[in-house]
């Protein structure tokens, strides 16, 4: 028998609950209420409007480069609503539709997005930590701080967001094999949007697919559709209660479609098929249109309903955009504060040297 | 209080004991440290005393390593990392400087991060390639890193608890030369060495040396030697903590010798002997009677054992210095 034997490995096939027509698949959705669905639709509305506002910001010089995660919000609202609020969430830079979810405000979202050393403060009580910008690294503070709560006998889960790019970094093994090892309370919850920057998914890797990497780490691996918000929510919910109750880690492939550009930066249509990406995403994997279909379908939504929400959504991000734009602008010697308990006599000194004259 | 004749391995270990001791939420992270207690036998006893959940064994990977300990340190633990040498650290880099570092400063003081890092460090043990490094410069150039060099036993416990203490992260260097180099008496009780503050180990009055971990003794070699041979007096400080150093012992040093000579391992273009003498030019320029001079590890990889001795600075090496300055 050939060692590469495909037979020889556990498969992983994709669940789906929500079908991209609207139709319910699997028993499992009778889990979730009326009011449940019309939560997850809100927040993925939310989560829409402020993306594409955040794009024109971007656009009109109002923010800095922007990460739009548009075409995951599924993937990004479902997880983080399956989370208690004492779990802590570790975002990357396209996570902050994860990090809104789960109690961020969107003012303070924009704030970063700015430039605004505030911008990564998380509400009292929350643990979103600031995003990671390098990549993978995050994965292991996710381990570290479920190691901890494991040792102090609390039951918090901590989740890790990355894409599929960060599943080529040392940092994705290390952080996989030490959960695996001390069976920490994680769960490792990556986004396969099919893209890093411009490389696919097919030369990133020769895996099939992400979640099968969770077997050489003998840790459960689970694949799903990541526009799919139903299974998205359900799958991480079991792998937060598993987390809890000492069941050990979870990696979770959500396989999904960035529907633009890596950052206001990039421009895909360098390296793939925009327009036919974006044709086929309205088609078949826009997660918003899909929830909403289900709820057309199922009377749990009226178009009037709908226009109401948009508004209300709305005039929420505008607000966060004022309350953002009227923050305090930060001081030269803001920059100086917090590298220490107690500032080193050389950052101390400089800041009180005389700045540009320009 | 009762004291001991021990080296600066017991030192260190003694240090760690009394502190897993003091706080349950101190844990020990490594490679190798728990039954072996570690490749310098640092850890010896430990696994013994405080059981595999606080002493911990991890798999073979500094960025997981030092990564996991920064979660440990967001959530409530005062993780103690061993990195097995120095010049293996490379894998938890981006940890240390991207994370570590910054963590306090991104959250705006919301988290910190109270954990150690121990490596040992240097050359001159006949080590294998890759074992003798000297790379404190990446770290001093880290803000968000305080970085620890102690030069003798009673330093080395004393600084160790202040490490521990301090609420940010420490990287804590221990020159493997003088591991069991020398025996010094050492309280049984713990103490604090606060860290940012160096010693003057020797008096002199024509010529100040700056030096630290092992190369303190070569100073303090070379200033007997000249001593003796010429008559010079040369004082000799032990930086101790060497970010952020302290320059005010430094420049009054200076400010009465009028001439220095700094000297460490690490590689002379960029080390840290160059902003130590531009510190004393920016302070002290109108005292120098001679340029200040660096004894310094050549620009070269630190060589295979065979020739180390020739690349490592020591005390002959101090002397052409001072020689060099005194007669300016």
């Amino acid at each position: 028998m050939a060692v590469n034997d495909r037979e020889l490995m556990q498969t992983y096939d994709t669940l789906q609950v929500l079908s991209p027509e609207g139709k319910v698949l699997a028993e499992e959705a009778s889990q979730l209420t009326a009011e449940m669905k019309r939560t997850l639709f809100e927040k993925m509305l939310s989560c829409r409007e402020f993306d594409e506002k955040a794009m024109k910001l971007q656009r009109q010089g109002r923010i800095g480069t922007y990460a739009s995660y548009k075409g995951q919000e599924a993937s990004q609202v479902g997880s983080a609503m399956a989370l208690e609020p004492m779990d802590w969430l570790f975002p990357t830079y396209r996570d902050h539709g994860a990090g809104w979810t789960h109690g961020q405000d969107w003012s303070r979202i924009l704030l970063y997005w700015m430039g605004h050393p505030d911008g990564s403060i998380t509400p009292d009580g929350l643990r979103i930590m600031p995003q990671a910008v390098p990549i993978a690294t995050q994965l292991l503070h996710a381990v570290g701080t479920g190691w901890a709560d494991k040792l102090d006998g609390k039951r918090h889960a901590s989740i890790a967001y990355f894409g599929d790019g960060a599943t080529s970094e040392g940092d994705f093994h290390e952080a996989l094999n030490f959960a695996g090892v001390f069976q920490t309370p994680t769960v490792f919850f990556c986004q396969n949007n099919g893209y890093a920057i411009s490389v696919p998914f097919s030369k990133q890797s020769a895996s099939e697919t992400i979640a099968q990497r969770a077997q050489a780490y003998d840790i459960k691996g689970v694949r799903i559709d990541g526009n799919d918000i139903f299974a998205v929510y359900l799958t991480v919910k079991e792998a937060v209660e598993r987390a809890r109750n000492g069941g050990g880690p979870t990696l979770i492939e959500a396989v999904t479609t960035r529907y633009g550009s890596h950052t206001t930066a990039d421009d895909a249509k360098k390296y793939r098929d925009q327009e036919a990406v974006q044709a086929s995403w309205a088609e078949k994997a826009d997660p918003v249109e899909r929830l909403r279909r289900h709820l057309l379908q199922e009377g749990l939504l009226t178009e009037e309903a709908e226009a109401d929400m948009t508004e209300a959504v709305r005039k929420k991000v505008d607000e966060a955009l004022e309350t953002a734009e009227s923050y305090p602008k930060p001081t030269r010697e803001s920059m100086f504060e917090h590298v220490y308990e107690s500032a080193s006599w050389m950052a101390e000194e400089q800041r009180e040297q005389r700045g540009s004259t320009r | 209080m009762s004291t001991r004749n021990i080296t600066m391995l017991q030192a260190v270990n003694e240090a760690m004991h009394e502190r897993m001791e003091m706080d349950s939420d101190t844990l020990l992270l490594g490679e190798d440290i728990g039954k072996n207690g570690g490749v310098f036998r640092a850890t010896d006893g430990l696994y013994e005393t405080f059981g595999p959940s606080r002493v911990i064994d991890t798999p073979l990977a500094e960025a997981g390593i030092i990564g996991s300990s920064i979660g440990l340190a967001l959530n409530g633990k005062k993780p103690i990392v061993e990195i097995q040498f120095l010049a293996f650290i490379y894998p938890g880099f981006e940890q240390l400087v991207s994370h570590a570092a910054r963590m306090r400063y991104r959250t705006r003081g919301q988290f910190h991060l109270p954990m150690v890092i121990r490596a040992p460090y240097g050359a001159g043990i006949r080590g294998p390639e890759l074992h003798s490094e000297s790379v404190e410069s990446f770290f001093v150039q880290t803000p968000g890193l305080k970085v620890v060099a102690p030069g003798n036993p009673y330093d080395a416990k004393g600084l160790f608890h202040a490490a521990v203490k301090d609420p940010d992260p420490v990287l804590f260097l221990e020159d493997t030369k003088l591991y069991r180099a020398f025996k010094q008496d050492v309280p049984a009780e713990s103490y604090e060495i606060p860290l940012g503050k160096a010693a003057v180990v020797r008096e002199g009055s024509d010529l100040t040396m700056v030096a630290w971990g092992s190369m303190v003794r070569e100073a303090v070699k070379a200033a007997e030697r000249m001593e003796k041979e010429k008559g010079w007096s040369c004082e000799v400080i032990d930086l101790r903590t060497i970010y952020p150093f302290d320059r005010e012992t430094i420049i009054e040093s200076v400010k009465k010798t009028g001439r220095a000579a700094v000297m460490h391992e690490a590689h002379k273009t960029g080390g840290l002997g160059a902003e130590i003498t531009a510190v004393i030019n920016e302070e002290a320029l109108v005292y120098l009677r001679a340029p200040v001079q660096r004894v310094a590890g050549y620009d070269v990889p630190v060589p295979q054992f065979m020739v180390e001795d020739l690349y490592l600075p020591d005390a002959g090496r101090m002397a052409n210095a001072v020689e060099k300055a005194m007669t300016f």
